[in-house]
């Protein structure tokens, strides 16, 4: 042990090579021989196809061969990764997802036709001469609307668009009780805007197979090479998972939008091996916008009820959830179990009951991205709890005070049991409330508010207290509730024979800094420097297994793992320390890096004692050699961090454009090892969760094309759209794993968007502003003001 | 998002580019390239063959001659921004450059590639029309308010290239500003007003009030021009722009929205000149 790195900022080491440029990402790999791959999309968003011909397109320069998805009726579809029943038992509606249409598109960007080519340009240039006679028939891409009666049907063989209902929490008899019982209803329709994830690298496949070891290679931009494996080869091309090997490279963010397998992932490998070369294919910025798998897009009517003392009796929630065409891999688990079961949020609420409706629909497929669900349930408690203190007539924080669930930290006291499945591991919620309100000087905010509204100046104040439910999670749990897939993690602590260590992780790094923050762990968990520390990620063939990295479970997870195995090495280290200083293990101390006789000055190094198990002339008896060792960590619980994002913010009188004056982060996600990346990680999310609400958002026309697919039209946040955040943390270690860290990836996106939302309203409740959609748009704000 | 192909040509002189846009009707002038790139990648255009200006020396540059400043067609926005000349003779243009994409857009993109383009959210029409310039082609002098044509339209005769455009320095004493509220994904102008205007012992002798964004292409408003000249505030004349006009809409803005909002701009940018 040393205490040198956990807890310091530390540079990032993996940066030199992305602020040089250097970064390996898959587009970077040329492969001999390569060819380079076009998918022609659908233009429509639902259309029947008459007949499609490529004689001519075959023939254009340099096109190797053209496929369609009459190539792949024998092939399976992707599958979804998560089973989720309707409320009545029966399973979800799980339509095939094929590699590409066979007869019918289903969004604006379905994958009608893979061609290779010598050169991308000229696969694209033979893309354009496919003939396809189209018959366009009728789609809709809005959730409720395709649950109305008469709307198109986008899957024909089931009768209408659910993709499956389902429900969370007390029994609706006793939710619509309790509801009566209440003093106060405050009522809001919401739609939870959906969003393009648009991680700066857009993905990237190579499919590659060699003949003589009859071995497949997949390079993919992916966010878990093993899981991409599984579902490939399992599910879609059975195709033995010890012949294909999957390599994530360096990745370039992620955000959820690169967990799931995409059908490209299969035509590359596909291709790769009927052609006898290996395949690229790259999207590009438009096909992003059409084909990654788009986040939120909810659409609710929510109820909270209150007595007469402010307390919350009882919240009712009926929520569509559009899915996009087809299930993708996590989709059905997003708007359910990491959605309904976070509906507690902060609070003692004794009723909760939610009626989710998941719909098809003719888009892309909806997916996690970034904080999946929990920002939704975040969205309408924060939103409901603050409309209900300004209807009431109470101070927001004050409502939040009185509705707190009391202080337990997990070990002397149980978990907080929720009414939606759910057990809190350790929470104390009111210090994240009175930090964020001491850094925002609340009593002088009020003032200058008060003061400003004399010259017409609109300021405004929105508060968020959130609880998300992370580092997902115990196997068990997560299989009774319909995962197909374990949700471990594995790593492997090799000490090389000098006392270096190369750690293989399961969890895959795309911007997130793990080469540092789990090296600092390492480093210091062997009390050895950083530089002799490796972290090695993203390669089946040299990581054992890996569940990947989303739900901001890597170091909860994957950390665990490695802390496991590091108990493992000392655990053997010591016994040949003892051997070589001639005393019994029990006698032995470590720390600095070496194994000390307690009360002597005579100890062996960390170094020495690696050498010795690989050269073991001087070895104990009955001791296999070496220093390796593999563990695969499945936690007993989700982790939960918490905190209190504050927004202040003006509004334009003549424009309604909304300016961010201050926003203060003050969240508990544990333990830190690496206060500068955890930072960075927040004000990513902060970014994300502001740029949801006021300026991201897809819009789909009355066809259902895509109206704002590029960076002209869709409003990504940029650095000057932000004030500089105040970020500040309060840390209740996880109880429940070694690091006793919880997390801390999704947490700005998940608390930021009702803040900022709140603040709006704060600033126009005075002129009768009672409903703002997101994004709030300068017009949509306008709006509201003039009553227009 | 990839281009067909193209053939490249690097011009070597005006005469060369004209000679070679003449021989291919169907060629596009690459003059800076960020408006024409993106349209070629998304395959919205196919033109055969892009000439290049950027290797014309003589098309780059600012200068001072005869009470007009001449500024090469192929100036970039930075080097306006930044320009002495500029900022001390006609500093709208320097106030419109800022307002223009980012830095690397500044720093690519051209004055005249951007008015031959025409783009009816653009920034610099406003610049040319209160200052009453003229573009400067190689084949004639076309004074601003007649450049402008419409949608993505000028006066530019098939073969015709800019090379320069020329700003009457303005008498001493003309007050004159840009206002742009721009779309936060593209930055263009959802409004755009610019001002210039002269007094006489307090009373306005003369107004230029020019807008983009707001209608098919830019355009004087002359409703706002005959109030200033009356002596209304910049409150009262504001509200008098975009009326009887056309007004764009899109899926950002409604003309609802627009409309108003080119009043607003108006006014704040009235309110500097005024003030």
């Amino acid at each position: 042990m040393s205490n040198k790195y956990i807890g310091q900022s530390i540079k990032r080491v993996e940066d030199k090579r992305f602020i040089t440029g250097k970064g390996r990402y898959t587009d970077d790999i040329q492969l001999p021989g390569m060819l380079y791959a076009h998918i022609l999309r659908s233009p429509y968003a639902h259309a029947r196809i008459i007949s499609i011909d490529t004689t001519a397109a075959s023939k254009m320069k340099g096109v190797v061969k053209i496929y369609t998805g009459k190539d792949y009726e024998a092939v399976n579809g992707v599958p979804c990764g998560w089973q989720v029943n309707f409320k009545d038992g029966t399973t979800m509606r799980e339509p095939k997802h094929p590699l590409l249409v066979t007869d019918i598109a289903r969004h604006v960007g379905d994958g009608i036709a893979l061609v290779v080519a010598t050169d991308k340009y000229l696969a694209c240039d033979a893309a354009e001469e496919i003939k396809i006679n189209w018959e366009v028939l009728p789609s809709v891409t809005n959730a409720m609307e395709a649950m109305k009666p008469g709307a198109p049907i986008v899957h024909a063989e089931y009768a209408d668009n659910r993709a499956f209902d389902w429900q969370i929490g007390n029994p609706k008899e006793e939710v619509d009780a309790a509801m009566a019982s209440a003093h106060h209803i405050t009522k809001l329709d919401f739609v939870n805007n959906r969003l393009a994830p648009n991680a700066i690298e857009p993905r990237s496949y190579i499919g590659h197979y060699d003949p003589v070891y009859e071995k497949y290679t997949l390079y993919t931009s992916t966010q878990n090479p093993h899981l991409i494996r599984l579902l490939m080869c399992a599910f879609v091309l059975g195709i033995p998972e010890h012949k294909v090997r999957v390599v994530g490279p360096d990745v370039g963010g992620g955000f959820g939008s690169k967990i799931y397998h995409y059908t490209e992932e299969a035509l590359v490998t596909l291709a790769a091996k009927d052609l006898g070369k290996p395949v690229k294919w790259t999207s590009d910025r438009s096909e992003a916008f059409l084909s990654d798998a788009h986040g939120r897009d909810h659409i609710s009517t929510a109820e909270m009820g209150f007595d007469k003392n402010g307390l919350i009796v009882g919240l009712r929630i009926k929520t569509f959830a559009n899915l996009g065409a087809y299930l993708s891999t996590f989709s059905t688990c997003v708007p359910t179990y990491l959605h309904g079961t976070l509906l507690q949020g902060l609070y003692t609420t004794p009723k909760i009951h939610l009626d989710m409706t998941c719909v098809f629909t003719n888009t892309v497929a909806v997916d996690a991205y970034r904080g999946a669900g929990r920002p939704e349930a975040t969205y309408l408690l924060e939103r409901l709890i603050e409309v209900g203190a300004h209807e009431m007539g109470i101070d927001p924080t004050d409502l939040r005070f009185k509705n707190f669930i009391p202080p337990f930290d997990g070990v002397t006291q149980p978990g907080y049991q929720t009414q939606v499945a759910l057990q809190y591991d350790s929470g104390n919620y009111a210090p994240v409330l009175q930090r964020g309100m001491e850094m925002l000087g609340y009593e002088n905010f009020k003032k200058e508010q008060a003061e400003s509204r004399k010259t017409n100046k609109l300021l405004g104040v929105g508060f968020s207290t959130y609880i998300e439910a992370c580092g997902i999670a115990p196997s068990a749990v997560v299989g009774s509730l319909g995962a197909r897939a374990g949700l471990f993690e594995s790593a492997q602590v090799r000490v090389q024979p000098t006392g270096k260590v190369s750690v293989f992780t399961g969890s895959h790094s795309h911007g997130q800094g793990h080469e540092t923050t789990f090296a600092q762990v390492v480093a210091d968990k062997l009390g050895i420097p950083l530089a002799d520390v490796d972290i090695v990620h993203g390669d089946s063939d040299t990581v054992a297994f890996g569940m990947g990295t989303y739900g901001s479970r890597s170091l909860a997870v994957g950390g665990s793992a490695i802390v496991k195995s590091i108990e493992k090495v000392l655990e053997k280290g010591a016994k040949i320390a003892a051997h070589k200083l001639e005393c019994l293990v029990d006698d032995l101390e470590y720390a600095e890096g070496k194994w000390t006789i307690k009360g002597t000055d005579k100890s062996i190094s960390f170094a020495d004692v690696s050498l010795t198990a690989y050269v073991p002339h001087v070895y104990p008896p009955n001791l296999e050699p070496g220093l390796d060792f593999s563990s695969f960590y499945d936690p007993t619980n989700f982790t939960y961090p918490f905190g209190c994002h504050i927004c202040v913010v003006e509004v334009d009188a003549d424009t309604g454009k909304v300016t961010i004056k201050r926003m203060i982060a003050v969240d508990d996600v544990g333990n830190v090892i690496n206060p500068m990346i955890v930072d960075g990680q927040i004000h990513g999310g902060l970014a994300q969760g502001i740029g949801q609400a006021l300026l991201e958002g897809v819009n789909y026309d009355s066809d259902g094309a895509l109206q704002n697919g590029s960076y002209m039209d869709y409003a990504m946040p940029r650095a000057d759209d932000f004030p500089m955040f105040e970020t500040d943390r309060k840390t209740t270690p996880c109880p429940h794993n070694p690091l006793g860290v919880k997390g801390a990836g999704e947490a700005g996106a998940i608390g930021s968007t009702p803040a900022v939302v709140n603040a709006v309203m704060n600033a126009l409740w005075h002129k009768g502003v009672r409903d703002l959609s997101m994004p709030m748009t300068p017009e949509s704000v306008w709006r509201a003001m003039n009553k227009k | 998002m990839l281009p067909s192909s193209i053939e490249y040509y690097k011009a070597s002189s005006v005469a060369d580019a004209v000679g070679k846009l003449k021989a291919n009707p169907d060629a596009k002038i690459l003059a800076g390239g960020h408006s024409l790139i993106p349209v070629l990648k998304l395959r919205l255009n196919n033109p055969s063959m892009l000439i290049d200006l950027g290797g014309i020396n003589s098309l780059s540059g600012i200068s001072e001659e005869n009470g007009y400043i001449q500024i090469g067609s192929m100036t970039t926005h930075f080097d306006l921004a930044s320009s002495a000349i500029v900022k001390s003779k006609i500093p709208i243009f320097a106030e419109v450059a800022e307002t223009i994409g980012d830095i690397q857009i500044r720093n690519m993109g051209t004055i005249g590639g951007s008015i031959a383009h025409a783009d009816p959210s653009a920034d610099w029409p406003v610049a040319l029309l209160v200052t009453d310039s003229v573009v400067v082609t190689n084949e004639r002098q076309i004074p601003a308010a007649d450049f402008f044509t419409g949608f993505f339209s000028t006066a530019l005769n098939e073969g015709e290239i800019v090379t320069g455009i020329s700003v009457p320095i303005p008498a001493n004493g003309t007050k004159m500003t840009y206002k742009k509220y721009p779309q936060p994904a593209s930055r263009f102008a959802i409004a755009g007003c610019g001002v210039a205007i002269n007094s006489i012992n307090g009373n306005v002798s003369s107004a230029r009030v020019a807008f983009t964004g707001v209608s098919n292409g830019p355009y004087r408003d002359t409703a706002v021009e005959t109030a200033l000249l009356d002596g209304a505030d910049a409150d009262t004349a504001s509200k008098l722009a975009a009326e009887n006009v056309y007004i764009r809409e899109d899926h950002y803005a409604s003309p609802e929205y627009r409309k108003e909002m080119a009043k607003v701009f108006a006014r704040k940018a009235l309110e500097v000149v005024l003030g």
